[in-house]
C-alpha cells in the first residue's frame, strides 16, 4: 500500500497538459502526418495511441494525447525547446520493447517517437563504424552491415521492433554481450537534444578520444531521463566466418562454475556465448515446443544444461578447439559433464539456441510469470533461485494453486541471472512474498537488481537496493543539472 | 529350433554433401554456377535416411546387421559421413573426387551406387549382402529427384520412393511403405531388396550426442576411387548459364480507381 502511495505521489511538480495551442505550434515545427492528436479538433480516434500509450507486455498504460514523430535532430530539439518553456513532460520513445515501464508514459506526457528518423547516416566499413539515427530498427542496422561483412555489437530478442538509440538509452545487454561488451564500450559518440532543446553533437567516430569528462557515457542508461538520443555512432565488429554450439548437459549446479573455467581457457577467443539453463527451464521450454528436445538418454540425470557457442574466423580452426575441449571433458577422470549434443548444421545449431531463447515464451505460456532480471556472483546461481522456491513453500504459495515454477537461466559469462517465478495467476500476496524479499536477497550479494533491463518505472523503488544513499544523491543531482525541470521522462530510474 | 532363413538386414544409406538450406545462393561473377565457399551440411533428405536407418535397427533390433552409409564427393564430404556416423551408422564409403572435379550427375552417381552394391554383395559372405538401400528424395541443391529411382533400375530393384512411413519385416521379405502422393497418401508393399527414397515427414533426425561424435572417430571410413568402382562422372549435360531470378519489382501507390485502372491498362490488362 505504501508503495502505491508512493506511486500515485511521485511528481511534486506540476506539469502542464498538451493543449491545442500547442498542436498549433508543433504544427509550425513538423508537417501533419507527423502529429498523432486526439485532442480537439482532430477527431483522432484514442485507440490510434494505443500503441505509444501501452507497453508490449500490457502492464503499463499510459494516457498521452499526443505523439510527436520528428524527422530530424532539429525538429526535436524544436519540440524539446518549447515544452521546456511550457513546462510539458516528455517521454522519448523508440521500439517500445522495454520490460520496465521506461518508454511509455505513466500520465498524459507528450511521447516523441524516435520512429521516423530512421537513416543510417554512414558506415567505414574498414573501421566498422556506423553513424546511424536513434530511430534505425536494430536488425535493419544488422542487414545494412552484413553485406560489408560486420555485425553489430548487440543482438536480443526483440531486434526486430527495437531501436539503436533505446538499446543506448537503455543500456541493453543480449547474447553478444559476453564478446563484444557492454554499449558504454563499442558507442563510441552520440548525439543528444538536452532537456532544454540544446543539441549536444558528440557524434564522434574516434576509438580513442582521451578529452575530458565522457559525457556521452551519462546517456548510455539513462533510459532518456538526461536528454533525448537522436544519433548514435558504435563501432561494428567482423562478423564471424563460422559458428558452432553445443549443449551440455550437468549432472549437478557445481559443475557450471568449472566448466565455465575450463570452457573459457580451451576455447578463449572463439567462445562467444555460455548460457545457463537449469531443469525446469529446459522443461518447460521443451513442454512449449521451443527446438526440438535432446533425447531422453542425454537429458537423463542432468540437473542443468549449458549452452557454449563459439564464433571464429576459419571453421576448422574452431572445430579442432571444440572438439578437443569436448573430447577433455568427456573423457576427464571425473567428467563434468553427463554427455551433450553438437549442432551438425545451421537448423540444428537454431534449435539448440531456440531451447534457451524460448525459454522467456515458454513460461509466458505456462503461467503468469514474475520475472527478476539480476546479478549475483555465478557461484550463487542456484542457491538463489533454490532460497526463493524454498521462501515461497514456507508462505504456503509454492503448488498449482500459486506459484507453479521457479527457475533459473541466463548469461553465466555475465553474471547475469534471470530469476522467474511462473504463477498460475498475478496475486498481491505473491508480490508481497517476492518483493522486497528477492531484492533483499541481491543486495546481500551485493549484485544488482537490474542487471539488463533497466529501472524504467517498474524498479525505481529497488533501485536503493543496488545503488547506495551518496550514489543516489549524486544520480539526483545529475538529472537535476541536466534536466532542472524534470520534463524529461518523470517518474523513471529515480522517483 | 531356430527359425530358418533368419534374414539379416543389410542397409546402405547413399549421402550427398550440399550447400546448406540456410545459406544465401550467390551466382558466382563467372555465371558459370554458384559460390562454393559457403557452409555445407548433409542433404536434409540424406540425414532423414540415416535416422531412418538407425530407427531400423533401434525397432529391428539384431536383425540389422549393418548399416554402411557412402557418399560420392571432395574430401571434405567426409565430414558428412562423420556426422552420418555419429548419428549411428557403422561403417562409410568414400568415393573421393577431387575439388576441382564436376559435380556429378543422378546416373553417373546411379551407376556408381550399383557398382558399389555389386561389389559389395560379390564379396559379401551370406546374410551379408545389401538388400536396402534408403536415401533422399532428392538433394536440394541440384533438386534432380532422380538417384533413387534410377538406381532401382539398373539393379533391376523395387522402389519405394517419397517414404512417409517405412516397415521392415525381415521374416518374410517385405517391406510396407507409405508414400506422400497427390493429395493424399498410398501403402505399397514391397519385395527385398528394395530402394527407399525419404520424404521430410518419415522421421525427424536426432542430434549428435557427444559420446556419439567421440565413437564415430574410431568408426571405419574406407576411401575409394572412381576408377576403384570402374565408374565413370564426366557429366553428359552441360550447363549452358547460371543467373539469379529477376529481383522483384517494388509495388506503387495509386491516387484513385481511375489511376489505377489506367495502370492496369497500361500493363496490358483488359476487361475480359
Amino acid at each position: 500500500m505504501s508503495r502505491l502511495i508512493r506511486r500515485g505521489l511521485r511528481w511534486r511538480r506540476p506539469y502542464s497538459s498538451v493543449a491545442a495551442s500547442d498542436i498549433d505550434h508543433f504544427k509550425t515545427i513538423l508537417p501533419p502526418h507527423a502529429i498523432l492528436s486526439t485532442l480537439s479538433p482532430s477527431t483522432l480516434p484514442a485507440s490510434e495511441l494505443d500503441p505509444y500509450n501501452n507497453d508490449w507486455m500490457g502492464k503499463y498504460h499510459g494516457r498521452a494525447t499526443t505523439v510527436l514523430k520528428p524527422k530530424t535532430t532539429q525538429q526535436v530539439s524544436d519540440i524539446v525547446r518549447w515544452c521546456a518553456s511550457r513546462d510539458i513532460a516528455i517521454v522519448p520513445q523508440g521500439g517500445n520493447t522495454g520490460l520496465v515501464g521506461g518508454s511509455v508514459p505513466l500520465r498524459d506526457e507528450l511521447v516523441v517517437s524516435l520512429a521516423s528518423m530512421n537513416t543510417v547516416r554512414s558506415f567505414d566499413s574498414v573501421s566498422g563504424i556506423l553513424v546511424a539515427d536513434a530511430g534505425c530498427v536494430l536488425q535493419s542496422l544488422t542487414d545494412y552491415v552484413a553485406p560489408h561483412n560486420h555485425i553489430m555489437p548487440i543482438d536480443l530478442g526483440a531486434k526486430g521492433s527495437c531501436h539503436i538509440g533505446g538499446n543506448v538509452a537503455t543500456n541493453a545487454g543480449g547474447l553478444r554481450l559476453l564478446r563484444y561488451g557492454s554499449l558504454h564500450g563499442s558507442v563510441l559518440g552520440l548525439e543528444v537534444v538536452l532537456p532544454d532543446g540544446t543539441i549536444l553533437d558528440q557524434l564522434t567516430s574516434l576509438r580513442k578520444d582521451n578529452t575530458g569528462y565522457d559525457l556521452k557515457q551519462l546517456f548510455i542508461g539513462a533510459e532518456g531521463t538526461l536528454g533525448i538520443i537522436t544519433g548514435v555512432s558504435i563501432l561494428t565488429p567482423p562478423s564471424p566466418q563460422a559458428s558452432n554450439n553445443v549443449i551440455l548437459a550437468l549432472p549437478h549446479f557445481d559443475n557450471v562454475q568449472p566448466l565455465y573455467r575450463t570452457v573459457k581457457r580451451q576455447l578463449s577467443e572463439i567462445l562467444s556465448a555460455f548460457e545457463f539453463i537449469d531443469r525446469t527451464a529446459y522443461d518447460l521450454a521443451v513442454k512449449h515446443g521451443q527446438g526440438r528436445a535432446l533425447s531422453e538418454e542425454d537429458v537423463q540425470g542432468a540437473a542443468c544444461f549449458v549452452l557454449v557457442e563459439t564464433s571464429g574466423g576459419r571453421r576448422e580452426h574452431d572445430e579442432e578447439k571444440l572438439t578437443d575441449l569436448l573430447t577433455n571433458l568427456l573423457e576427464a577422470d571425473t567428467p563434468l559433464i553427463n554427455t551433450g549434443v553438437l549442432s551438425q548444421n545451421p537448423a540444428q545449431f537454431s534449435s539448440l539456441w531456440a531451447l534457451r531463447e524460448g525459454v522467456t515464451e515458454a513460461v509466458s505460456k505456462e503461467g503468469k510469470a514474475y520475472k527478476y532480471d539480476i546479478s549475483i556472483p555465478l557461484a550463487s546461481f542456484k542457491t538463489v533461485v533454490d532460497t526463493t522456491r524454498e521462501h515461497l513453500r514456507s508462505k504456503g504459495l509454492l503448488g498449482e494453486h500459486a506459484v507453479k515454477h521457479v527457475l533459473g537461466y541466463g548469461h553465466v559469462g555475465d553474471g547475469n541471472l534471470h530469476l522467474n517465478i511462473v504463477a498460475a495467476a498475478y496475486a498481491q500476496e505473491i508480490q508481497d512474498a517476492l518483493e522486497p524479499f528477492v531484492y533483499e536477497l541481491v543486495a546481500s550479494y551485493r549484485g544488482s537488481v537490474s542487471a539488463e533491463h533497466g529501472i524504467g518505472a517498474m524498479k525505481t523503488h529497488a533501485l536503493h537496493y543496488s545503488k547506495n544513499d551518496v550514489s543516489i544523491e549524486w544520480m539526483k543531482k545529475i538529472k537535476a543539472l541536466f534536466d532542472p525541470k524534470g520534463i524529461m521522462n518523470p517518474g523513471k530510474v529515480l522517483e | 529350433m531356430r527359425p530358418s532363413a533368419a534374414r539379416l538386414l543389410n542397409i546402405l544409406v547413399p549421402v550427398k554433401r550440399a550447400v546448406d538450406y540456410a545459406v544465401k545462393i550467390r551466382v558466382n561473377p563467372q555465371q558459370t554456377g554458384i559460390d562454393l565457399n559457403v557452409k555445407h551440411s548433409m542433404n536434409p533428405f540424406d540425414e532423414i535416411a540415416v535416422e531412418e536407418a538407425v530407427r531400423l535397427r533401434e525397432r529391428l533390433k539384431d536383425a540389422v546387421q549393418s548399416i554402411k552409409v557412402v557418399t560420392i564427393g571432395p574430401p571434405k564430404a567426409a565430414e558428412t559421413l562423420r556426422t552420418a556416423l555419429a548419428m549411428g551408422a557403422d561403417a562409410a564409403i568414400h568415393v573421393e573426387l577431387p575439388d576441382t572435379a564436376p559435380a556429378p550427375e543422378p546416373l553417373g552417381v546411379a551407376k556408381a551406387l550399383r557398382a558399389l552394391v555389386q561389389k559389395q554383395n560379390e564379396e559379401a559372405e551370406e546374410g551379408g549382402k545389401i538388400d536396402l538401400v534408403i536415401l533422399g528424395k532428392q538433394a536440394i541443391d541440384d533438386d534432380a529427384g532422380q538417384t533413387g529411382q534410377m538406381l532401382a533400375g539398373l539393379l533391376g530393384w523395387g522402389q519405394a520412393t517419397f517414404a512417409s512411413k517405412v516397415d521392415v519385416d525381415p521374416a518374410t521379405n517385405e517391406a510396407v511403405v507409405m508414400r506422400e502422393i497427390d493429395g493424399g497418401s498410398e501403402e505399397i508393399r514391397c519385395r527385398l531388396p528394395l530402394v527407399v527414397t525419404t520424404d521430410l515427414r518419415l522421421n525427424e533426425p536426432r542430434y549428435a550426442s557427444l559420446p556419439n561424435i567421440m565413437k564415430a572417430k574410431k568408426k571405419p571410413l574406407q576411401k575409394l576411387a572412381p576408377a576403384d568402382l570402374g565408374v565413370d562422372f564426366t557429366p553428359l549435360l552441360e550447363t549452358l548459364k547460371v543467373t539469379e531470378p529477376p529481383t522483384r519489382v517494388g509495388g506503387g501507390k495509386v491516387a484513385n480507381v481511375d489511376e489505377l485502372v489506367a495502370k492496369l491498362k497500361e500493363a496490358g490488362f483488359t476487361a475480359v
